[in-house]
């Protein structure tokens, strides 16, 4: 059996709108806004400041993620949720592994002397 | 002798619709297409990694705060957030076989797509002539691989459009020209949303 | 214009000058027989232009096998030399060549052997067990098949044009930085890696979708055979760690071409970062090699006990949890580098844990045949061996993934000897077990009996032979990658011992290459015409053999696991007879296009001849674009012609 799809069905599975796209761009200007304003006049500083700024970039990633890429939305069976999830645990265990490790490492290696 | 019985009664009502309903070539290629984003996660992944490990190997040369514009890195950030706002408007334009739409919102995101890689390089230009190639120490190293990584992309995204555009222009919208601009709008996106952490760890993160 | 290519890079050592004329002379003698026998388009027809995975996974074997004499005769070599080289005698090797030897054959293993068996077994062996009729995308299969030759290839070109890279099959900087390597060496094995890395890639993202969406109706995932499921968990470890090694060896790029910093001894730069980042990869890479071979025996070892498979859950959670498992244990490859007692164990504490869902496996194939009717055929003694030297060889990494033990046994012949336990004893006694088991199903024949049984016991004997004693070589002090050694260290006799460990090998791969060879010409003697000649369990064997080039006539339905046994056994019905239209993809050149110019295009980037370089990369991207344009063609076999098919194919057979 050749399942073939014609132009007007498979259209139906992309589930970008107007409204999406409005909300998505209005969100990532105002976060983007935010984190440099944040930075160039000082509001914040020390952890506090990178904290809020990893959250708001991790905020502006999510707000993408839904309105522009529309993860979440695609039909049941959701692979590409999934796949992005199992994405993420492994991506988080090679970084945080990685800075863990290499930090351990140069830790326990010779000051440079200049 | 062994006892052959089966111990898995068969079900009364097997379900024997398929497991997924959607085996079309638009869905395969939208989940293929987006499998690969995933592998680029983990490439650009390695890649923040190693700057986060080596961007205070500055081998006596400058450091981040001594060199990064935060400015061009704002112009850049909204060139491309509108460049994938526009992009979306295309494949939105799609949807009504709005043909002449589609190219021109394509053309639109093109635009600023070579403006905000046109701002990348002339930033990198500076550098250079300034004397802090990446040549000089592990940091810069990481700094012009990783925003350069990206701007590979934007670029390859660039000729991409190009045919797309050409495709759209000829053939018009059909089943494969449709499946095309999405794919591409999903390649579009994501490098919006990878510069998101480039500004932020790199950019912002690079100045306090 | 050349580049840094000059005449001297083809002029070799006597061995290596030998290796070359004997690659050379086959190269001619095959043409020659093609030229003969007039076959050069039903190559390019049949071959060259295929998109059948059938066809491919034929292909990736007679690839896996050719690379598989090179990187035996590099092994074969190294024995010689180690029962040689002892005090005044320095063997007949030199010392730069024995890197270059040591380097290519982990290199082929790994890549062209490892990979190549993984990848033919998913493409012969997983649309025929789902029921599909193809897989998710038919060009970009071909393609990866194609990339994977191309590196291939480029390793053969490597033996006859310059030196091979002397820096292990890892390339650890700061040895492999343009400092201390500016030759063509290492630049080759990045890009034959590179280029067989993205063939990986794309394949491992073609057959994760060919699983996740074309599974036939009542498929679910508890009813798929573990096979399937351990490529599966196989493709998922490729999606997510080749771009690690991919990013990892553009920076290694980036530091040899363009001057950069990110692993050179100055500058800033940080080599155990690399090493930290390509093992990252080279774990997740192992289990890649082994969950496949798992799945063979999930296959075999409930076929030849007639008994279903003891635990199906349980395995199923024991692929799933070594898959996540494997990217939480790289740094046991690196417990000597430095790291504190802390970040040790954590790794040390992670690799025992995942020996837990392998033991689990184990005593689910032992539970599958403990009251089961067992038939002594050729893939059960396999698995026996399997039993025997994997097991073994997992109890050593036991051992070594406690770092205190490792600090004694890294980089010693201790650690040689578990990973060949590993490699041999799991990946290739797996892969001559699936492929003896599954050979009938593709040709429509058996391979001699006898002549594997021999070949058999010689691997098993050999292997003892020419690996146990290299656990005693470990304890012993011998490190690995040794060319000479003083006669007072007392290894020289267990080195013999090895050596001829390595003969009885020789000898059975020479009768598994002779009994194939036989067993083609007297075809006849061994025909198999019902399809099934194991009384099987699975799909597959519903199919005849060969299986016609749409696989089933009928897409099968399924109510349970081991599917053909429930309709051997009238739990299920047979399916029914209505026929209709088969489309299939046609053949491209495209994909052979891209991969000869990726030959291309890797053998000018390693020796600077970059206008050859930008030609090749703009013909790849011509092909590219050529092949995303357009509309997908379709070959449709109309439903009457597949009846008079399926027809033809039963009135000589009988049911």
């Amino acid at each position: 059996m050749h399942t073939e799809l014609s132009l007007n069905e498979i259209k139906k599975e992309w589930h970008g709108t107007y409204k999406a796209y409005l909300i998505g761009f209005v969100a990532s200007l105002l976060l983007t806004l935010l984190s440099f304003s944040l930075v160039v006049y000082k509001v914040l500083n020390g952890p506090t400041l990178i904290y809020t700024l990893i959250s708001l970039g991790l905020v502006q990633a999510a707000v993408q993620l839904l309105f522009f890429l529309h993860l979440g939305q695609e039909a049941k069976p959701r692979w590409e949720t999934l796949i992005f999830a199992f994405m993420l645990l492994l991506l988080l265990i090679v970084l945080i592994g990685t800075l863990w490790v290499m930090h351990d490492l140069n830790n326990r290696v010779m000051e440079m002397h200049q | 002798m062994t006892s052959l019985t089966v111990h898995q009664t068969p079900e009364a009502h097997p379900d024997t619709s398929t497991p997924d309903p959607h085996q079309d070539t638009f869905s395969k290629t939208v989940l293929g297409f987006w499998m690969y984003l995933m592998t680029d996660c983990l490439l650009f992944g390695t890649l923040f990694a190693t700057y986060a490990v080596l961007h205070n190997s500055t081998f006596g040369g400058p450091t981040s705060h001594e060199i990064y514009n935060l400015s061009t890195a704002f112009i850049e950030t909204m060139i491309l957030l509108l460049s994938s706002v526009t992009c979306g408007l295309a494949v939105l334009a799609s949807l009504k076989n709005a043909k002449a739409s589609v190219v021109a919102w394509l053309l639109v995101t093109f635009l600023l797509g070579a403006t905000f890689i046109a701002f990348e390089l002339t930033e990198f230009h500076h550098l250079i002539q300034d004397g802090h190639s990446w040549q000089k120490s592990a940091f810069l190293s990481s700094f012009f691989t990783l925003v350069g990584t990206h701007g590979t992309h934007v670029s390859v995204g660039l000729f991409w459009m190009l045919v797309l555009i050409l495709q759209v222009f000829f053939a018009g919208i059909t089943v494969d020209t449709f499946r095309r601009l999405v794919v591409f709008s999903m390649f579009w996106h994501f490098l919006d949303l990878i510069w998101i952490f480039i500004y932020t760890f790199v950019y912002l993160m690079g100045v306090i | 214009m050349f580049g840094k290519l000059t005449p001297e890079a083809f002029i070799h050592e006597g061995s290596q000058n030998f290796a070359v004329i004997m690659v050379v002379l086959t190269g001619i003698g095959l043409a020659a027989l093609l030229t003969y026998f007039k076959l050069w388009k039903w190559l390019w027809k049949e071959w060259l232009t295929t998109v059948d995975p059938k066809r491919l996974g034929i292909m990736y074997i007679i690839v896996a096998l050719l690379m598989f004499m090179k990187g035996f005769a590099d092994a074969f070599m190294m024995r010689l030399q180690q029962a040689l080289s002892v005090g005044d005698s320095h063997g007949f090797i030199s010392p730069g060549h024995f890197q270059e030897i040591f380097s290519a054959h982990g290199t082929t293993m790994i890549f062209f052997v490892g990979m190549g068996v993984v990848f033919a077994l998913m493409n012969l062996i997983v649309p025929l067990q789902i029921g599909a009729r193809d897989v998710a995308f038919p060009f970009l299969n071909a393609l990866g098949f194609w990339l994977f030759a191309a590196g291939a290839m480029l390793t053969v070109v490597s033996l006859a044009i310059g030196k091979f890279s002397a820096t292990g099959w890892l390339a650890y900087p700061p040895l492999s930085g343009i400092e201390y390597s500016p030759g063509e060496g290492v630049d080759y094995w990045i890009w034959l890696v590179q280029i067989s890395g993205v063939g990986s890639t794309i394949s491992g993202i073609n057959f994760l979708v060919t699983i996740l969406k074309m599974r036939c109706p009542g498929m679910t995932w508890m009813k798929m055979p573990i096979f399937t499921w351990s490529g599966l968990c196989a493709m998922v470890l490729i999606i997510f760690a080749f771009p690690i090694l991919t990013a990892t060896l553009a920076l290694l790029t980036l530091d040899r071409y363009l001057g950069m910093h990110f692993f050179t001894a100055g500058g800033g730069g940080n080599l155990m970062m690399y090493v930290n980042l390509i093992w990252a990869w080279g774990h997740p890479e192992v289990y890649i090699l082994i969950l496949p071979i798992f799945g063979i025996f999930s296959e075999v070892v409930p076929t030849f006990s007639e008994k279903r498979l003891f635990g199906y859950a349980s395995m199923v959670w024991a692929l799933v949890v070594i898959t996540f498992l494997s990217f939480v244990v790289w740094l046991h490859h690196f417990f000597t580098m430095g790291a504190s007692s802390n970040v040790n164990a954590f790794f040390g504490i992670m690799t025992m844990l995942i020996a837990v869902p392998t033991g689990v496996k184990i005593f689910n194939w032992l539970f599958t045949k403990f009251r089961g009717r067992i038939h002594f055929e050729t893939p059960m003694l396999w698995f026996f061996a399997f039993v025997l030297n994997f097991t073994v060889g997992g109890m050593t990494g036991v051992l070594l993934s406690s770092p205190p033990v490792d600090f004694q046994a890294h980089n010693s012949l201790f650690l040689i000897a578990h990973f060949h336990g590993m490699v041999i004893g799991g990946v290739l006694f797996g892969f001559f077990a699936g492929f003896t088991y599954w050979f009938p199903k593709f040709t429509g024949f058996l391979l001699d009996d006898k002549l594997n049984r021999y070949a058999f016991w010689c691997w098993f004997g050999g292997f003892l032979l020419a690996f146990m004693p290299l656990y005693m070589l470990g304890f012993m002090g011998a490190t690995r990658r040794l060319d000479h050694y003083e006669a007072a260290t007392g290894w020289h006799p267990l080195f013999i011992v090895v050596f001829i460990g390595a003969i009885i090998i020789l000898i059975g791969a020479s009768i598994q290459f002779y009994g194939l060879i036989e067993s083609i010409i007297n075809r006849d003697k061994n025909r198999d015409t019902t399809g099934d000649p194991w009384n099987g369990r699975t799909l597959e064997w519903s199919t005849p053999s060969p299986p016609p080039v749409y696989n089933f006539a009928v897409i099968p339905t399924v109510s349970s696991v081991d599917p053909l046994w429930a309709i051997k056994r009238g739990q299920a019905p047979k399916p029914a007879e209505t026929y209709e239209d088969i489309h299939l993809p046609v053949n491209t050149p495209l994909a052979f296009f891209i991969g000869m110019l990726a030959i291309a295009f890797g053998f000018a980037m390693t020796w600077y001849i970059f206008w050859l370089g930008a030609i090749s990369f703009i013909g790849i991207l011509t092909c590219v674009v050529i092949r995303l344009s357009g509309k997908d063609k379709f070959e449709i076999i109309p439903a009457e012609e597949v009846k008079k098919m399926e027809a033809a194919r039963r009135s000589p057979a009988s049911a």
